[in-house]
């Protein structure tokens, strides 16, 4: 039985309330409050922690294709997927592919993962979604958008649900778009994006996919359909039968904001945290088209919800605020700290680097059993040489040992807040702590690893870890 | 193992006024130093047989070729080396084992920095630094590192281990602040000469909590020389001179970074350093047989944790020593006297020679209002990296 074997999701620690904007800019207050990833995450770092999230538990060993999906991928040209299969230690043999262009991107990539599945002998597949995408300031898009990240682990044995069918119409229109040069999503005036795109292409779709699947509303317990907004979700649950107060609800877009390719995603695995066994699932998104699938919850769905990734990813989380977030997303020229000009990282010593500093592998000595990061050849406790195993630490929990919040250190988001992380099961290592309160960082809070975006120069994003306090 | 004890001789020194030295180049400075020593042993400049300049950030990539047309050296050797904040004190080191082994009768040692070339505020580039920090060298994976950033973890660990609120513990170390800055008043070298208060201290910015803006040393330019020669001929030049008891050079591997069994409220490596030179200098009872020190005040917790790494208070209890005043110019064992890195800033290359020129000038009586009642042993402490992988020289000279 094909279908989803494990779901992951991330969404940023960090939230932003839309009156916040609205007070700013003196404009229209909207309900809610949006996700807001912090200065060091883009799409790839989001994309990480959701892929992680999913195979908690999987053999990675087993995952032979990986699909990165988004709007907003850091490079046009350089593959994400190749770096995010790095990171997460996949087999060099895994197939990676970048789907871009399209908020449906990552329903499209499951289509993709499901033929290649339904192809037979090629293992798992893992699909990723994760968007960060930009609406110009005291836009609407501003306000609506939300940054976060989704992952599916699909496979041919065990599914926690069972894809059924699925049905896919293309469709040419300038509603919502943004050409490669430009920083800011654009649209077409909002009743012709309405009347022509979401609401006559979603439903015409469905009542199609109705058909030829030989189901009707009645037949789900679910309608996920992934909307820019609930109004648009409102009126077209309507039209096609859902009842939108049981049927077919968004709890994200007041919560988190409308997540680009990732919103079907982290819909989706939000209906699955909330499914029994039997439940029957419409999935919808829209973007350039229109993807429909039917799914079938099973009784593996058990076994999957106990981690409660979306109840944890929606409850851990902190305000910050609207002038944060203009530096974060550096649209608004502040005078510089008055210190060097950063050099940049070397290609040549990134690469030698690529299992240790993307993947976070340490040694541990064959002699005296010591891990240590990052790899030592010689023992700092032994003094053997060459003796180790590689020794993994990005799934491994710590607590702080000691730490300072440093004012002087140039940050978007001061004071860094620098400690020595000991491990629960051994090796330290010095980390920034980042998505923390400054007032609740003491000797001993518990973190954990995230993957983080460091310096830009040269064209070259370095990435490599930070801990948090456990989310 | 021989020691190096009573076979060198210092002779001779100079030391720049340290500070913002808009007006003065880093050969300028180079040039007072160095003369000021020539002067003082009383020898022409073409009597030096060899030369080891130390400087971090000045002049790179190459100091040492230039150092020799800036001195005009008569075609003799010279190296320039570094190893962190004790640059000079490596520099001071290496000459005096080229004395010891008999390779050169007349060895200059110089330390340098021009800190104040750069256009910033701090030291001038983090990307050297980041070397040391990093995982893996040019990829820059590293966390966000300024050096007030990891001294001021030192002291979040001290409070936490010993039991003393934010507050206490602040107040302790603010109690030493106003004492180098009461001895800096006394200092006409120094880069700072005013008094502060406790309270002063408590209230100003914020830089890396739980250190504020008065915990941390400037940064500024300076430079000093030494003149060594073999203990034999000392007495040709000067009828007092100062002798090395003691030099040592501990660089940890940087346990503090990986090894959660480093707690943070020491430094190994001074600790180390310290052993083998009260070892070399025939030292029994630090305590009581030091009887002044010069240490590497660059931010308050270090020079607290110091006295305890060098064993002049027991592990712990630094708060005693400081409550009794033991360590102010009137106490049983003055340290810092002419003010430390807290009142002369702190020139990367220069510092190391700028604390040996103290102990020099306190042996020879030449210390002014700041002078001391018969010194003996003196002890020069210089840390260089950070707490969690440190290089560290404790020199200790005498009469």
């Amino acid at each position: 039985m094909v279908g989803i074997k494990s779901y992951g999701v991330y969404v940023p620690f960090h939230r932003l309330d839309r009156t916040e904007i609205a007070k700013f800019w003196s404009g229209y207050r909207v309900p809610g409050e949006k996700a807001v990833a912090n200065f060091d995450e883009d799409s790839v770092t989001m994309g990480v922690e959701a892929c992680r999230d999913c195979l908690l538990g999987f053999d990675i060993n087993a995952v032979r294709g990986l699909c990165f999906t988004s709007t907003t991928s850091p490079y046009a040209e350089k593959q994400s997927a190749a770096l995010i299969a790095t990171t997460l230690d996949l087999s060099r043999t895994t197939r990676t592919i970048d789907v871009s262009g399209s908020l449906r991107s990552g329903t499209s990539a499951v289509r993709v993962a499901l033929d290649a599945v339904n192809g037979g002998g090629s293992g798992d597949f893992l699909v990723c979604s994760s968007d960060l995408r930009l609406g110009l300031p005291n836009g609407s898009k501003e306000m609506e958008f939300g940054d976060g990240a989704a992952a599916f682990l699909i496979g041919d044995s065990d599914p926690i649900a069972s894809i059924d069918n699925a049905y896919t119409v293309n469709n040419e229109l300038y509603d919502v778009y943004r050409p490669v040069t430009d920083q800011f999503v654009r649209s077409w005036e909002d009743r012709f994006v309405r009347e022509i795109g979401f609401m006559k292409v979603v439903p015409e779709t469905v009542r199609s996919a109705f058909k030829e699947f030989g189901m009707g509303p009645e037949d789900f317990t679910r309608a996920v359909i992934s909307a820019p907004n609930p109004s648009y979700l409102g009126g077209v649950a309507g039209k096609l039968g859902f009842d939108p107060k049981s049927q077919a609800i968004d709890p994200l877009w007041g919560l988190v904001g409308n997540l680009g390719a990732a919103h079907p995603m982290v819909l989706l695995a939000a209906a699955l945290e909330q499914s029994k066994p039997g439940d029957r699932i419409l999935w919808v998104s829209y973007g350039d088209g229109c993807d429909v699938y039917a799914l079938t919850v099973t009784e593996n769905i058990l076994s999957v919800q106990g981690k409660r990734s979306v109840e944890r990813m929606l409850n851990s989380k902190s305000s910050t605020s609207y002038q944060k977030y203009l530096r974060w997303r550096d649209l608004v020229s502040f005078e510089p700290p008055n210190r060097p000009r950063e050099e940049p990282a070397s290609a040549v010593a990134l690469h030698r680097d690529r299992k240790c500093g993307l993947a976070l592998f340490g040694s541990k000595c064959t002699e005296c059993g010591t891990v240590q990061y990052p790899v030592q050849r010689v023992c700092m406790e032994c003094r053997s040489k060459d003796k180790f195993d590689y020794y993994p630490f990005a799934d491994k929990k710590g607590k702080i040992a000691t730490f300072s919040h440093d004012s002087l250190a140039v940050s978007p988001d001061p004071p860094t807040t620098l400690a020595a992380v000991d491990f629960e099961e051994g090796g330290r290592i010095m980390m920034d702590v980042t998505d923390r309160d400054v007032s609740k960082i003491e000797v001993g809070t518990p973190v954990e690893m995230t993957f983080r975006r460091f310096r830009q120069t040269g064209g070259i994003t370095v990435y490599w870890w930070k801990s948090r306090p456990v989310r | 193992m021989q020691s190096i004890k009573d076979k060198v001789a210092i002779v001779g020194m100079g030391c720049t006024k340290f500070g913002e030295n808009w007006g003065m180049s880093f050969d300028d400075m180079v040039i007072d130093a160095v003369y000021e020593a020539y002067e003082d042993a009383g020898i022409p400049p073409a009597d030096v047989q060899a030369v080891w300049i130390g400087s971090y950030w000045s002049n790179l990539p190459a100091p040492s070729q230039p150092l020799s047309t800036t001195l005009k050296l008569d075609y003799k050797p010279v190296t320039r080396l570094e190893n962190m904040c004790a640059t000079a004190s490596d520099a001071f080191r290496n000459a005096a084992y080229a004395v010891a082994s008999g390779a050169c009768d007349i060895a200059l040692a110089i330390g340098a920095e021009k800190l104040k070339d750069s256009g910033y505020s701090g030291l001038p580039t983090d990307d050297i630094a980041m070397g040391l920090v990093s995982t893996a060298p040019n990829t820059f994976r590293s966390r966000n590192f300024t050096a007030p950033g990891h001294f001021a973890m030192m002291a979040t660990s001290y409070f936490n281990k010993y039991g003393l609120t934010p507050e206490e513990g602040r107040t302790l170390l603010a109690k030493i602040m106003v004492k180098n800055h009461h001895n800096g008043t006394m200092s006409p070298k120094a880069h700072f000469r005013r008094e502060i208060t406790v309270e002063q201290v408590l209230k100003a910015p914020v830089i890396a909590w739980p250190l504020g803006l008065l915990d941390c040393c400037g940064v500024s330019d300076g430079a000093a020389a030494a003149i060594l020669v073999r203990k034999d001929m000392a007495k040709n030049f000067k009828p007092d001179p100062v002798y090395v008891k003691a030099m040592q050079i501990a660089v940890g591997p940087s346990e503090g970074y990986m090894n959660p069994k480093h707690d943070w409220t020491g430094v190994k490596e001074t600790y180390r350093a310290g052993q083998a030179a009260y070892a070399e200098a025939g030292v029994n009872d630090p305590r009581k047989e030091i009887t002044m020190a010069e240490v590497h005040d660059c931010f308050s917790i270090t020079e607290a944790i110091v006295y305890e790494d060098l064993q002049f208070s027991p592990r712990g209890r630094f708060k005693d020593d400081v409550e009794a005043g033991t360590f102010e110019l009137t106490g049983e064992l003055p340290i810092n006297i002419d003010g430390g890195l807290k009142c002369f800033g702190h020139p990367i290359g220069a510092t190391g020679l700028r604390m040996i020129y103290e102990l020099y000038n306190q042996i020879l009586g030449r210390a002014g209002q700041r002078q001391l009642k018969n010194p003996g042993l003196g002890l020069a402490h210089n840390l260089g990296g950070t707490p969690g992988g440190a290089t560290i020289s404790v020199t200790i000279v005498g009469p």
